[in-house]
């Protein structure tokens, strides 16, 4: 599987190669070994499951499609026994069960591999193997890991016992966790979300890892918002959208018809059949028009940092007014140390011209010379969650006019401006004094990019912008990103989403270790080369 | 000055003072590994003093005064567990109210027993190894000692042992740093870190009624003297290493018991001095090895399944 | 939600209400069962402390004058809670801050300094001492992220040690034989309130309190301190000087600390006695609290404190129940209360619909 999930891929024939047990199991005869009956589950305001129906089959690998919000880990919740059902029933071989905790789940064979690692950083793989045995036993650390290699060694995956969790990517992580659960004697396997934070080779890796396990009789649940991938590795796939199953595609139409069919048929059901917004899964989008070579904005010599967990090393570019510069890479290869050097967020060596003028100094001094951050981390640090909308719209501001005067805070003004940004950016907020933290995540997004592109921002730095946001917000967002470039401000955009670089970069370096690639303009080749460029920075992880 | 009796005189004290903050401070060692920080231990030590002394006095029985002990630690640390574990109170806010209320407590529970007076207790028999303990000077020093000593010896190695060699050991160090890991595996968080914080008071009571019953026989108000904060600081330092919890221990016993010894060989030092000692010393450390002072990540952090 | 608000308005209050009156009410119950325990009487316990510490004339003049200092601890540690530094090392401050005050006040009176200045180096003494013995905790944090419950802890009870010491080696009064510090004669100190007995320290307390209060709620400053308290690295990304913020506040939270210990020498005690420590700084954290760092609710909690220990101060030499009890009633207010506000939050939390 070399295929990166962000290509369109043609997806029946390619996986002629692999176990095709699932494929003649339309139904008849075979029983779900885990199947949901009506499940219902609320939360405030929000009905997260509305009677869902399912049936998971051995030998199939099931993948639960949906937008962020469709509830499919809410789903995962019940499943894996964190939460339970208000309504409805879960049956395990066609009999009712209660799934109270997470160990009744492992108990009756339901193992979850979740989206964020449920190892335990500071133990060694096969100490994490112990976990939850009984209490007073004393683990048997070398036969344990004699037999974590013997059981990895039959679906090929590529475990070390001994070492300590800290030390492996999340990919290796990832097949620790699913060797832990198939050695639990677990008989469906839940994968949340489990390519969200894998390279492209390793996502295919997992594709064909999944593909191998169904073949061996497991029911393998994959869950993901990304339709190529289901697309890609699918028996089955069943479609949520607000909570409802609304539709299930059963293995023989998928391999009848073409992916084009198969994605339009998907489509429909994800976004609904009467949805007009601009289908943003396509590549055909018009690319932005070329690089119109404004005068040189940002520009970047030498930029290195020491300490943090990935240093940069030399890092030298330029930006140009109304220019969209993607950064392209893993997650974890300096794009954060990237982000927070350019801000003046850590210490960094080098020098910084911004229209001309060396700037250094803090976020402060940069911010008012014209440089302006978009952070990932929303919540962890780009809001103060208790504190109201207002005053975390003017959170950079604290103590400049015309908010404060004379050290004293001047709340009609603020809450004007407030209410001003909160209309132009479209915020959906009960009010400018509701606190920051009861937004959704996309409105909190808003709440930055309204922060961070009005005043004197020239250069703006957006930092996985999209990550973990639903459709509409997305594109909401994208359109932003776009403006603020036609307005003439210079964008650097770190991303790890290719085809979002893709369609919004002029141009697109890659990040790989702390060093930067040289920039190449986004044309067709630009796609296979970036690809390339990722995955030679991997050194070719293969499974 | 470095006479024979001095060094026993200074090594037999350091044992005794080092004792409480032992067993406080292998007990808050094991909290903190699950994720629970004991700010009530000083509270829990002091209810135990206050136990120990009363039961031995009512007794005559020292070693029913270091079971009261370590079970009105016990019963303190119910309501940490409860309020904090349980129920996720901020576990300072009710750490300093339990201080507070075992202060309270524990000072008008004496004053209706005994008013304005402060009866003692006889001396405790020391449990001599038969033979070695003979020896000169090392027999004294080592083989000679209260049986809570060489309990808490045993703790020491018990600890030791269930960190780094048993399933409970793995568990207690997911509950600290990645408590959801736990979880999804079956284990249940919220006992082990309510059982931890038990064992935790009886620990600390058990070393509270060793200050009362058999250090200084006789329970003063306020006894506890910022004892459990100085234990809590030795279990931050030694982090998952019970022997670095026993030679911290001893070290800041050997400070405490140094007015006694240099007494003894006819030194005079103002008794506040040698109060400063213990506190100096921590601030010392903790100047020079501060940044290792590392503390698990879930630390001080409630546990609820499901929230991240 | 203002929909289910308007037409539940009524049971909304009484619940409010409840969740206000409740705890108070599950405080003074506990508490009389504890006098029961002691063999007093709760309900003329509770008359003759309220008589004592707020009724009669003279009382209520002490509760007042008691004020001052404390107000000035809580403003310290409002200071400090809300910028998310966890000053518990009061004590210390306090007391080292006194016995420099104590020291210092009466030599200057000797030297023929006017009083007005001579009060106001003693003051100035304090809020240098209080903020000097919180230097190296407020570095650990800043430089190392050293937890500073415990380096403030610790460096309390070396303060509180080596205060002791000084009165007992260094300001020792000649002139008498027990152990304390020069005495500062009564009209060199802080002036009474018009005719009474009430200190100035009062007024003090009062102002900087307001003070404090509208700082963390007005100014900049107060707000770029409630940010690092509330999200630090939220603001390290909005480009304030973390580090240097944290300094700011444990300076400013244990100057007022050492102030407070200053105004009680200088405007109540006089001198200081050795091993005298009254343990202020550990019974005003609950208090803070309670008020949800509140300036003004801090006012109203201190007057309740301080009347409450008057009160028990009295009722110790009279009905026989030693002030310990006071730490027993603010312990149990503290849990109470913090049990309230889970209940609370809960219920917030379900009604959310």
């Amino acid at each position: 599987m070399q295929t990166p999930p962000g290509a369109a891929l043609p997806p029946a024939d390619d996986r002629a190669g692999y176990g095709r047990a699932g494929s003649g199991v339309t139904g008849a005869g075979i029983r779900p070994v885990v199947a949901l009956q009506n499940v219902t589950r609320r939360f405030p305001g929000v009905l997260a499951s509305d009677a869902v129906s399912l049936g998971f089959l051995p030998g199939e690998v099931h993948v639960l499609l949906g937008e962020n919000g469709a509830g499919k880990s809410t789903l995962v919740a019940m499943l894996s026994g964190l939460q339970q059902p208000d309504a409805g029933q879960i049956l395990i071989d066609g009999a009712a069960v209660s799934l109270a905790a997470p160990r009744d789940a492992l108990r009756l064979g339901i193992g979850t591999v979740f989206q964020h690692s449920m190892l335990v950083p500071s133990l060694s793989v096969v100490d994490n193997f112990t976990l939850g045995g009984p209490w007073w036993q004393r683990p048997d650390r070398k036969a344990l890991a004699a037999r974590i290699q013997a059981a990895a060694a039959g679906p090929g995956l590529r475990v070390d016992p001994f070492a300590s969790v800290a030390s492996l990517s999340l990919g290796e992580r990832q097949q620790a966790e699913i060797l832990r659960a198939l050695m639990r004697g677990s008989r469906c396997l839940i994968l949340d979300e489990a390519t969200a934070m894998l390279t492209p080779q390793e996502a295919g890796a997992l594709g064909a890892l999944m593909r191998r396990l169904a073949a061996t009789g497991l029911a393998v649940v994959f869950i993901t918002h990304k339709l190529q991938e289901a697309l890609a590795f699918g028996d089955r796939i069943t479609v949520l959208r607000g909570g409802r199953n609304v539709g299930m595609i059963a293995p023989d139409v998928l391999q009848a018809r073409s992916g084009a069919e198969n994605t339009a048929h998907i489509v429909s059901l994800m976004f609904g059949e009467d949805s007009r917004r601009p289908d943003p899964l396509s590549h055909d989008l018009p690319r932005p028009a070329p690089p119109q070579k404004g005068p040189a904005l940002l520009k970047v010599a030498g930029l290195s940092t020491a300490g943090g967990p990935q240093p940069l090393r030399d890092i030298s570019f330029t930006l140009h007014a109304g220019e969209i510069f993607g950064i392209a890479g893993i997650d974890g290869n300096g794009q954060k140390a990237l982000a927070e050097a350019l801000a003046g967020q850590i210490p960094s060596t080098g020098t910084l011209h911004l229209g001309g003028a060396e700037i250094n100094g803090g976020v402060a001094a940069r911010r008012r010379a014209g440089l302006s951050y978009v952070t990932d981390d929303r919540l962890g640090e780009g809001i103060v969650a208790g504190f109201p909308v207002a005053t975390n719209l003017v959170l950079k501001e604290i103590g400049q006019p015309p908010f404060w005067r004379r050290g004293l805070v001047q709340s009609a003004t603020i809450a004007a401006a407030a209410r001003a940004l909160v209309q132009a950016f479209d915020i959906r907020t009960p009010d400018v004094t509701t606190p920051a933290g009861r937004l959704s995540g996309g409105n909190i997004q808003k709440v930055l990019l309204a922060r961070e592109l009005t005043g004197q921002a020239q250069v703006v730095i957006f930092a996985k912008p999209t990550y973990g946001l639903d459709l509409q917000n997305i594109t909401a967002i994208r359109a932003r990103i776009r403006e603020a470039a036609g307005h003439g401000k210079a964008v650097l955009l770190i991303s790890t989403d290719l085809d979002e670089l893709l369609e919004l970069s002029d141009r697109i370096a890659v990040i790989e270790r702390g060093r930067l690639s040289p920039p190449y303009p986004n044309d067709d080749t630009a796609r296979a080369a970036i690809t390339r460029l990722i995955s030679g920075a991997t050194g070719g992880a293969d499974v | 000055m470095l006479s024979e009796t001095f060094l026993i005189t200074l090594f037999l004290g350091a044992v005794m003072a080092g004792m409480p903050l032992l067993l406080a401070g292998l007990g808050e060692q094991l909290s903190e590994r699950a994720g629970v920080l004991n700010i009530g231990l000083e509270g829990m030590m002091l209810a135990g003093a206050w136990a120990g002394f009363v039961a031995a006095w009512a007794s005559g029985s020292a070693g029913l005064g270091f079971l009261a002990g370590a079970g009105a630690g016990l019963v303190v640390a119910a309501f940490m567990a409860l309020f904090c574990v349980i129920m996720a109170l901020n576990q300072i806010v009710v750490g300093i109210a339990l201080v507070l209320a075992v202060q309270g407590l524990t000072a008008l529970l004496h004053f209706v027993q005994f008013s304005q007076s402060y009866p003692r207790l006889d001396g405790m028999q020391a449990w001599a190894v038969p033979g070695l303990s003979q020896i000169p000077l090392l027999g004294p020093m080592l083989f000679s000692h209260n049986p809570v000593v060489w309990l808490g010896l045993a703790l020491t190695a018990a600890m030791a042992f269930l960190y780094r060699q048993t399933n409970l050991g793995i568990a207690l160090q997911a509950a600290g740093d990645r408590p959801a890991a736990l979880d999804a595996l079956g284990g249940n968080v919220t006992r082990l870190r309510v059982l931890t914080v038990l064992t935790t008071g009886a620990l600390a009571g058990l070393g509270g009624a060793f200050m009362s019953v058999a250090v200084a026989g006789v329970f003063v108000p306020f006894m506890s003297h910022g004892n459990g904060f100085i234990a809590i600081v030795l279990a931050m330092l030694a982090r998952g290493r019970p022997l670095w919890v026993l030679g911290g221990a001893f070290l800041f016993g050997a400070s405490l018991s140094m007015t006694t010894a240099l007494q003894v060989v006819g030194v005079n030092v103002p008794v506040d001095v040698i109060q400063m000692l213990p506190f100096a010393m921590v601030m010392l450390v903790l100047v020079l090895a501060g940044r290792k002072a590392n503390l698990p990540a879930a630390l001080g952090e409630s546990f609820e399944r499901g929230a991240r | 939600m203002s929909e289910r608000f308007r037409t539940g308005a009524g049971r909304e209050l009484a619940i409010q209400a409840l969740f206000l009156i409740g705890p108070l009410l599950a405080v003074l119950i506990l508490g009389g069962l504890i006098l029961l325990a002691l063999g007093a009487n709760p309900f003329s316990y509770y008359a003759f402390v309220v008589e004592r510490g707020m009724l009669r004339p003279s009382g209520l003049e002490a509760t007042l004058t008691r004020m001052g200092p404390l107000l000035l601890i809580a403003s310290g540690l409002i200071i400090a809670f809300r910028a998310g530094v966890w000053n518990l090392g009061g004590d210390g401050q306090f007391l080292l801050a006194a016995v420099m005050a104590a020291a210092l006040a009466p030599l200057l009176h000797q030297a023929g300094w006017p009083v007005w200045l001579l009060l106001m180096a003693g003051l100035l003494t304090g809020a240098i001492t209080g903020a000097a013995w919180a230097v190296l905790p407020a570095l650990l944090r800043a430089r190392q992220g050293l937890n500073e419950i415990i380096t403030t802890l610790m460096m309390s009870f070396l303060g509180v040690s080596l205060a002791n010491l000084l009165v007992k080696l260094a300001f020792l009064d000649p002139t008498t034989t027990t152990p304390q510090t020069r005495t500062l004669p009564v009209e060199a100190r802080l002036p009474r309130l018009f005719d009474t007995t009430i200190s100035s320290g009062l007024l003090i307390g009062l102002v900087v309190v307001i003070l404090v209060h509208l700082m963390m709620t007005r100014t900049a400053f107060g707000l770029r301190l409630r940010v690092v308290g509330a999200n630090p690295r939220a603001a390290l990304h909005a480009g304030l000087a973390v580090p240097a913020l944290t300094i700011a506040v444990f300076a400013l939270s244990a100057g007022l600390v050492g102030l407070a210990g200053a105004v009680d020498v200088l405007g109540i005690q006089g001198n200081i006695r050795a091993d005298w420590n009254p343990a202020y700084s550990l019974s005003v954290v609950p208090l803070v609290f309670l008020a949800r760092l509140n300036g003004y609710g801090t006012i109203v909690y201190v007057f309740l404190f301080s009347a409450l220990s008057i009160g028990a101060e009295s009722a110790a030499r009279r009905l026989g129940v030693p002030g310990y009890f006071s730490l027993v009633i603010v312990a149990l207010m503290l849990i109470t209360f913090a049990l309230s506000d889970h209940f609370q939050k809960r219920r917030q939390r379900l009604s959310q619909i």
